[in-house]
């Protein structure tokens, strides 16, 4: 348990003005390095379905490809953090952040633990995100990606914490920051504890800014609640998924409020493209190669690809 | 008292409102309009005033107290106009070192077409970012609903006060209920496991302060309650005065970066 536990009532402020050290903001750490797999791959994915949202077509894992797109309507599918990683660094370059990090129950939330061991056993990932440090199209950068298949890559401590760790590594080491969000807002079974994840990611992406390093935040499917009111709607540069699901408010919330349907299109990427929320759309399979050419256009010389070099 | 039950109370459509508090605990309000951008938000109210001598901007989100009035502010709900106001009142109290005293009641930001389309999100996020590194002082007081993103867009603060009777949650226990049960009506069950209660959020480190109200709620004595804020303002304006302007935005991004139960 880090920082306040259940037995620590005493509120943290009083803590931060008696004794300013106590906070310790602990940084990422480095995980032992694994072999990358895609997570299709290991599954002996050619045999396994999945059917696509929008036209309905069984498609195998193979015939999606390595991007996942559906090859009769080109609906992407919806990929895990692992899965992004593999198809976005270059080959053999990530190494793992804070890979142990695991979710505690700050409200004894009932069951959460339970649910918390169920979706790492079906998921095969400990939270929702994953984080890391890679080379993008020979780039060196800190990179992050939501995974939707965990509990709808809600934020809660886990992911609020690794991510502030990822923007305090971009600050320190002079290094470009790429965020895919994704997620259904916020966790439920962390309560205002992950509300407060709101505060604390946005507050690390303005101390990256005024390291005065870039932070591009890529738009997937679907970036939604709190996580699109916090860090995934700060990127100096904002990218965003063909046709992903891009919004604050639900849509059943909005049409029960209004009492009116939304339109199809309400949302969408191509809405916040519209609406002057986003920089510009990426195709998934465009996306290392564009990701590259930002961060190369951010070198100067101040920052160039990170302190070590 | 059941978690409920300060639900009921908090959401009263007789609980004094943050116009109330902003009248009784300071003199000279002059209320200041618009976000220059697109519109004057009414569910946000917002200016300068004098907390004694001290020159100070307050801002509220201000629920209405007929129909007609919450007509008129929204019941309380801000579009992004309003939190643009907001950040462009703080952003000038930086500017003229003024501390910032926040009042927020509401059940939570708008979700409707014109707010989304003028970008609700980003509006929330960006004044997380901004309040997270002001050099200037920000209390913030919840005074009846923390209703979420839209309740912490206004509470990325140094100090964070509860009201006895108020609630800061991630949602409505409403809401809660019918994600979680698909049930709605588990609403009472929902307040007390979601932990929403001004001492909940004490015991769990969120808050600093729990302020006092009479039985029944504010409402029922109102210049009890608002003589304890003006009481507590007066004690922790002047202690937050002496930071530094960057002492104060250090503190303040601990204070954030510390929130977090994990284990590694």
């Amino acid at each position: 348990m880090a920082l306040f536990g259940k037995s620590k009532y005493t509120p943290l402020v009083k803590r931060i003005l008696k004794k300013k050290d106590e906070i310790v903001i602990k940084k990422a750490v480095t995980s032992p390095k694994e072999p990358e797999k895609s997570a299709f791959e290991a599954e002996k994915a050619s045999e396994i379905k999945v059917k696509c949202k929008k036209c309905g077509t069984e498609v195998s894992k193979t015939e999606a490809g390595r991007y996942k797109i559906c090859p009769k309507c080109g609906r992407y599918f919806r990929i895990g953090a692992r899965e992004r990683i593999y198809i976005t660094v270059d080959k053999g370059s990530f190494t793992e952040f804070d890979a142990n990090m695991t979710a505690a129950n700050p409200l004894n939330f009932p069951e959460y633990e339970e649910k918390i061991a169920a979706m790492q056993k079906k998921t095969g990932i400990k939270d929702a995100v994953i984080t890391g440090r890679a080379k993008i199209g020979g780039c060196d950068c800190v990179i992050g990606a939501m995974d939707s298949s965990f509990i709808m890559a809600s934020m809660g401590s886990v992911v609020g914490e690794k991510l502030a760790r990822v923007f305090e590594y971009g600050a320190e080491n002079k290094l470009p920051v790429i965020i895919f969000a994704a997620s259904g807002g916020a966790r439920m079974q962390e309560g205002i504890v992950s509300l407060m994840q709101m505060a604390k990611t946005s507050a690390a992406a303005a101390k990256l800014s005024d390291a005065g390093q870039l932070y591009i935040s890529v738009l997937t499917d679907p970036t939604t609640g709190g996580v699109s009111a916090s860090f995934a709607m700060l990127g100096d540069i904002i990218l965003a998924e063909p046709k992903a699901l891009i919004g604050f408010a639900g849509r059943r919330v909005i049409e029960g409020t209004i009492k009116q349907k939304l339109p199809d299109d309400f949302q969408t990427a191509e809405f916040q493209l519209a609406h002057g929320f986003a920089d510009m759309i990426v195709k998934r399979e465009d996306m290392p190669k564009r990701l590259a050419e930002i961060i190369k256009l951010h070198y100067n010389s101040y920052n160039k690809g990170g302190k070590e070099q | 008292m059941k978690a409920y039950d300060k639900v009921k109370i908090a959401r009263l459509t007789t609980r004094p409102t943050a116009l109330d508090y902003i009248n009784h605990c300071f003199t000279g309000f002059l209320e200041l309009h618009g976000d220059r951008l697109f519109a004057d938000d009414k569910a946000v109210v917002g200016g300068l005033a004098w907390f004694n001598d001290i020159p100070v901007t307050v801002i509220g989100i201000q629920k209405g107290k007929d129909l007609k009035e919450n007509m008129e502010r929204n019941f309380g709900q801000a579009h992004p106009e309003g939190y643009r106001k907001a950040l462009r009142l703080m952003k000038q109290a930086e500017k003229f070192h003024r501390p910032v005293i926040c009042f927020v009641n509401t059940s939570g930001a708008y979700p409707g077409v014109g707010a989304e389309e003028r970008g609700q999100g980003e509006a929330i996020a960006r004044n997380l970012y901004e309040l997270s590194k002001l050099k200037t002082p920000i209390i913030s007081i919840i005074i009846g609903e923390g209703g979420s993103g839209g309740a912490i867009a206004l509470a990325t603060a140094d100090r964070v006060w509860m009201l006895e009777n108020s609630i800061y949650a991630i949602l409505s226990p409403e809401g809660f209920a019918s994600i979680l049960w698909k049930d709605g009506s588990r609403a009472e069950e929902a307040a007390d496991i979601m932990k929403i209660t001004a001492k909940d959020l004490y015991d769990l480190g969120i808050i600093e302060k729990v302020i006092d109200e009479v039985p029944g709620g504010a409402g029922e004595d109102f210049e009890f309650t608002a003589n304890l804020i003006k009481h507590s303002l007066k004690e922790e304006l002047p202690l937050l005065m002496s930071y530094s302007p960057e002492e104060i935005a250090e503190n303040r991004y601990k204070r954030f970066r510390a929130f977090g139960v994990y284990n590694e």
